[in-house]
């Protein structure tokens, strides 16, 4: 298990990404799960720095951790900011026409249907946000 | 990620690479504002993006808005994770992908 933990700003997503693409390339993760994991980390980590601590800036960890049987990635995003729980916003109508499209909550759509498991907990003051990718 | 742009008569063509994701989004949105005065044909070119998240998909979303008015726009050279993006949030009905 590795981890990080930087101020959650949107001009860490990068760093974030570099780290956990790291231990990703370490387990022999496939490109495209690969991918889908940092879209996943741009949807997550690009939540935390818009929305935990506003207007403050404050720290979020992301750790990785591999699963050997079965293949797996977990990858575990938490910060203590303001309680949220991104399970529970509104799945978007992906039906309408783009003139009646809103683009919230498309964000963490992507990510419950590209990651296999998605779990979120509020635990002594900390958004714990838990995915995990089969590999 | 980088944006490279050829334009000429009223069409544009943007050829992306790298990412398109939060960090990166706001400067193609920044890049279309200044010129997509008055474009008739739009197209992106995505043979060298790896993936596009949720901030990409507003830029293309608010481009697709503007372009229903004054022409049209068309994605070209989808990869497989871009690809799937598109169809799972039904951005597959919205755009002109080829």
């Amino acid at each position: 298990m590795k981890e990080l933990t930087v101020d959650a700003t949107v001009d860490n997503i990068t760093s974030v990404t570099d780290f956990v693409d790291e231990q990703l390339n370490a387990f022999g993760c496939p490109l495209k799960a690969k991918m889908q994991i940092d879209i996943a980390i741009d949807e997550l980590f690009g939540n935390i720095a818009h929305y935990a601590y506003k207007p403050d800036v404050g720290p979020a960890t992301v750790r990785v951790e591999e699963n050997e049987n079965p293949p797996a990635v977990i990858i575990t995003f938490i910060d203590h900011g303001v309680q949220y729980d991104p399970l529970s916003a509104e799945e978007p109508d992906i039906t309408l026409s783009a003139e009646e499209r809103r683009v919230g909550g498309l964000g963490i759509y992507i990510v419950k249907k590209s990651m296999d498991e998605i779990t979120y907990e509020y635990k002594d003051g900390q958004n714990i946000l838990k995915i995990k990718k089969n590999i | 990620m980088t944006i490279n742009m050829i334009s000429e008569d009223n069409q544009i063509i943007l050829s992306l690479s790298g990412r398109l994701d939060a960090t990166n989004a706001p400067k193609l949105e920044a890049e279309l504002k200044k010129s997509i005065n008055g474009v008739e044909k739009l197209v992106f070119d995505f043979k060298e993006l790896e993936y596009i998240s949720s901030a990409g998909l507003r830029v293309l979303l608010n481009s697709q808005k503007v372009m229903n008015k004054q022409g049209e726009m068309i994605v070209r050279n989808v990869n497989d994770t871009i690809a799937d993006v598109f169809e799972i949030t039904g951005f597959v009905d919205i755009l002109t992908i080829e």
